[in-house]
């Protein structure tokens, strides 16, 4: 049973470094192998961040951070509030502000669309593709009107896909006339960048740059697939009031099969997107659209179709319920302008991270080392079944640990090693309860494997009931906490599960093996499990041969009857049978006891007499 | 020494040898009132140093140096920064932690650089980090949320595990008690509070509630008949147990204490300041106090509470009369107690044990 949970565990280790990526040596967090980690607060100044804002937030710092290539970051959120941002090694400055960068989002007037990147082979036209891009249908509430194709079907009914015709028009210079004025904003420097974009470019998808708010700006959407030439902001995201998704609305009222997202604007965005769409309705694609700019990409660029004058807009497509919820919940981010405030931000170098670890190793061994020395002066020979029960809790504990870093991303800190640490003792304090409720056994005159079957009856319970009381302040600390204490807890409670597993797996089942020997079963006086050390009742009994012993000791027996080598004579030294003193040994031992009275003792007495 | 050590358990065991631990409950909680007002009183006046976790600020730590002069430290810095005042301690054989007030970024890699030029290491030697003022308020918010749901659930599971409420509230004052005391002890030794520390206190928690449940079931598996005999009282049994748990508390607790004192020994002497010293200085104190509490405190309270509820009062009295009337006033209390709790046939119970001839006056 232990054996399969430990093959179990390795097993999958094995295969996994075999099939994945999995590693033999658990991976270590920032604080052990240097790096450096940002702890983020997203701030808004319109209202608190929802959950799901922080959602978003998390998914355009992710996407940040994917696409500025730097390899095993993790983004991960702690606690109600706070982003956590780990990035391995020294990442460059740019990266950090990069990550650190607020979030906006703007809607653009569409300029230009083309293929995000030179196809390598010329049939992967973009005509091939809208079956996998949604088509989305603009229409707004409640009279229903005309269809609007996002951009994967525009760039492909779009001949010749760059379609931007800049007329140099000799009125660029007096100024535009509208944001989708294509003469004023396509300059010939924004016409050489759109073309030189490359989407595909590493760090082209980064974002993060909002770009300047009254100029064209030139950008790619969130996969890559297109890039677009944009007209200045028209409409910021603030303006958005609420953005949901649903299922269509029908002009009769009833409720169609098509999933869609409903924008609502401000009062402001109102006035401002009946104007846009106004113009924008006139316009010929793909200069009709207008770009969702979500941290300096666009997330959606639906044509117009008709004059939104009340500011409810609907976007219809080829949306699945996922997509248009995570469209709601990007557009609802987007009307949050966030701002990241830094928490907390610590670089830690490799060298300062080595040595702790090194250290926290050598202070671990330490202690394995007293603890191993203790149990052996307290439980002699018995210390090998805690040693091994140790050893076998150790190994299932490095490979779960193994095992989570390479399925979950798990990764060990300094908190983590100590909450190891200090499993140790507390994985050995349940030998201990369970030792201990033998030698009371024993005490009481059992045989070994009668005290071990009663005192495991009993210790099982206390094990489990303080091991739950552990876990459960394990679980709670991990739950309600930030930072390096939720390692330390993760630790704490794994090792608290694996206590539980090997008391009930290893260490009880080899208990009951060993107590069928003749060194430990016998009660050897190196076995940490001799009766007459443990000042176990001696009675009369049957030594074979027709011999009938009575042992001198007893519960009142002679003082220092405590020797570590047997009493000669004694070949079973496990008490069986029943039997008192008899009246001359009892007296005796009255005497005894009374001698004992009077002379000075080491030890503290009892303290006998009045309470 | 194991020898004497293993006699004096079974002795304990068998109630040869017995303390009265329950009966002079009024010294324990004495000690334990000084101990709590004491930390008060430290908690108070040095108070807790605030680790730049909840101050904030910026740290750098200069690892891989050679020359651990402060002066130099302080002098780079206030080149950069001129009116900081930078803490500075030493960290580890060859490392130097520089604490200041809250400096920009430009400052601070400014700072850094400044730093490994001066101890002349590489630029990546240098470990910079920076804390916002409101982290640290959040930890410890977390950490008080986190104590109060673990308090909640505590008592219930120790409620209907014990199926008695007294045990849960015992249990309760003793973890407040550790709680309280390796806090002033923080306090006293003046090392900066940090979210490590944080991590200890909370631990001790757990491991407090750990060390009572241990010495609890004894004494509940020892008391759970003592309303149908008339030998012992409550208190009486309950003594027994934690005198036969004695020798398991102290294997226990020496035990846990081996492994925290190890990373406590390497964290204060070979690291210096740092999560390793932090978490095991909080830990060493409370499974110290944890273990005189959950023995001196915790059994001793559980059944002064005991004695308060009618039935056990009553049985109380009965034995006690019952013992007065059978002409053993004044005799040791505690022969009685001393007894292990299963009887062992043939061994004499004393006089009063035996059946009694009735007279008759003819």
């Amino acid at each position: 049973m232990l054996l399969g949970i430990v093959l179990t565990v390795f097993g999958s280790v094995f295969v996994g470094t075999k099939v994945s990526n999995a590693s033999w040596t658990p991976g270590l967090a920032l604080d052990l192998e240097g790096g450096t980690q940002l702890i983020l607060t997203p701030v808004s100044s319109a209202g608190t961040p929802t959950s799901e804002d922080i959602n978003q937030a998390i998914s355009v710092i992710r996407q940040r951070v994917d696409a500025s290539g730097v390899s095993e970051a993790e983004i991960s959120r702690q606690g109600q509030r706070n982003i956590v941002v780990s990035l391995p090694g020294t990442p460059s400055q740019e990266t950090l502000d990069l990550v650190r960068k607020s979030s906006q989002m703007d809607f653009r007037p569409v300029l230009a669309v083309d293929v995000g990147s030179p196809a390598p082979e010329p049939t992967a036209t973009p005509t091939d593709s809208p079956t996998d891009t949604p088509t989305e249908e603009a229409t707004p509430e409640p009279s229903a009107s005309a269809s609007a194709t996002a951009d994967g079907s525009v760039a492909g009914t779009v001949p010749g896909a760059t379609t931007p015709t800049p007329e140099p028009s000799p009125s660029a210079s007096s100024g535009a006339q509208s944001p989708s004025d294509a003469a004023y904003y396509l300059t010939p420097e924004v016409q050489q960048q759109f073309e030189d974009l490359d989407c595909s470019a590493e760090g082209a998808l980064a974002g993060g740059e909002p770009g300047a708010a009254d100029k064209a700006f030139v950008t790619c959407d969130t996969d890559g697939v297109y890039k677009y030439a944009l007209g200045p902001i028209e409409i910021p995201g603030t303006q958005i009031d609420s953005a949901t998704s649903g299922l269509q609305v029908l002009p009769n009222g009833g409720v169609g099969t098509e999933w869609v997202v409903n924008i609502k604007f401000t009062n402001a965005g109102t006035t401002t997107f009946a104007k846009t769409t106004e113009r924008l309705l006139a316009q010929q694609p793909p200069q009709n659209q207008f770009a969702m700019v979500l941290d300096g990409l666009v997330i959606s660029a639906p044509q117009v179709n008709t004059v939104i004058p009340n500011g409810q807009a609907e976007i219809s497509g080829d949306f699945t319920q996922a997509t248009a919820a995570t469209l709601a919940q990007q557009l609802n981010f987007g009307s949050l302008p966030l701002t990241f405030q830094v928490e907390s931000e610590q670089r830690v170098s490799a060298t300062l991270g080595s040595e702790q670890l090194q250290a926290g190793l050598v202070a671990g061994l330490i202690g394995l080392v007293l603890v191993v020395i203790y149990s052996f002066l307290q439980y002699r020979a018995l210390a090998i079944l805690t040693v091994g029960s140790l050893v076998v809790a150790g190994v299932l504990t490095y490979g779960v640990i193994a095992l989570l870093s390479w399925t979950q991303g798990y990764r060990l800190s300094l908190p983590g090693v100590a909450g190891l640490i200090i499993a140790i003792g507390i994985t050995a304090d349940s030998f201990i309860v369970y030792f201990e409720r033998i030698r009371d056994e024993l005490r009481d005159g059992r045989t070994l494997p009668a005290a071990v079957e009663r005192g495991w009856d009993r210790a099982r319970r206390t094990i489990l009931a303080s091991d739950a009381v552990n876990l459960l302040a394990a679980v709670v600390l991990y739950a309600l906490s930030v930072g390096g204490v939720r390692g330390f807890a993760f630790t704490l409670g794994l090792t608290t599960v694996i206590d539980v597993i090997v008391v009930f797996l290893f260490t009880h089942p080899m208990m009951e093996i060993i107590a069928r020997t003749r060194f430990w079963g016998g009660g050897h006086p190196l076995s940490g499990l001799d009766p007459r050390r443990l000042g176990a009742p001696e009675r009369t009994r049957y030594v074979g041969r027709g011999k009938v012993v009575t042992g001198p000791r007893s519960t009142a027996g002679p003082e220092d009857a405590v020797e570590d080598e047997p009493v000669t004579d004694r070949k079973v030294p496990t008490p069986v049978g029943t039997g008192g003193m008899t009246i001359a040994e009892r007296r005796a031992a009255e005497r005894a006891a009374a001698r004992r009275a009077d002379a000075p003792t080491d030890a503290p007495q009892t303290t006998e007499g009045n309470d | 020494m194991a020898a004497g050590f293993a006699q004096w358990g079974n002795d304990l065991y068998t109630g040869r040898r017995s303390y009265d631990i329950v009966g002079r409950r009024r010294l324990w909680f004495t000690i334990s009132a000084v101990l709590v007002v004491l930390s008060g009183i430290l908690l108070v006046k040095p108070g807790l140093n605030p680790g730049i976790e909840f101050r904030g600020g910026s740290e750098f730590v200069v690892s891989g140096i050679t020359d651990r002069s402060q002066q130099l430290a302080i002098d780079t810095v206030q080149s950069i920064a001129p009116d900081e005042a930078p803490k500075v301690s030493d960290l580890g054989a060859n490392s130097l932690r520089i604490q200041t007030s809250e400096l920009d970024r430009a400052e601070s890699e400014e700072v850094a650089a400044a730093l490994a030029d001066a101890f002349q290491v590489a630029p990546n030697q240098v470990t910079t980090q920076f804390i916002g003022p409101t982290w640290g308020a959040d930890v410890s918010q977390k950490a008080i949320t986190g104590i109060v749901v673990f308090l909640l659930f505590v008592t219930v599971v120790m409620t209907l595990y014990f199926r008695n409420w007294r045990f849960a509230l015992a249990a309760l004052i003793a973890l407040f008690h550790d709680l309280l005391i390796t806090v002033g002890v923080y306090a006293a030794v003046g090392w900066e509070v940090t979210p490590s520390t944080v991590i200890g206190f909370l631990t001790i928690l757990g491991y407090s509630i750990y060390d009572t449940v241990v010495v609890f079931d004894k004494v509940r598996e020892n008391t759970a008949d003592v309303l149908d005999q008339s030998r012992h009282t409550y208190a009486e049994r309950a003594n027994l147990a934690v005198n036969q748990t004695l020798v398991r508390s102290i294997n226990t607790s020496v035990v846990a204490l081996l492994p925290v004192g190890a990373i406590l020994f390497v964290g204060a002497f070979v690291l210096g300041a740092g999560t390793l010293r932090d978490i095991s200085l909080a830990l060493f104190v409370g499974m110290l106090v944890g273990t005189f509490s959950s023995i001196f405190l915790a059994t001793p309270l559980e059944v002064w509470l005991r004695e308060r509820e009618p039935k056990v009062a009553a049985h109380t009295a009965k034995v006690l009369r019952a013992r007065r009337s059978s002409g053993e006033e004044g005799a040791p209390v505690l022969a009685h107690a001393a007894t292990v709790g299963a009887t062992v046939p043939g061994s004499h119970q004393g006089t009063a044990a035996q059946p009694r001839r009735r007279r008759t006056k003819r």
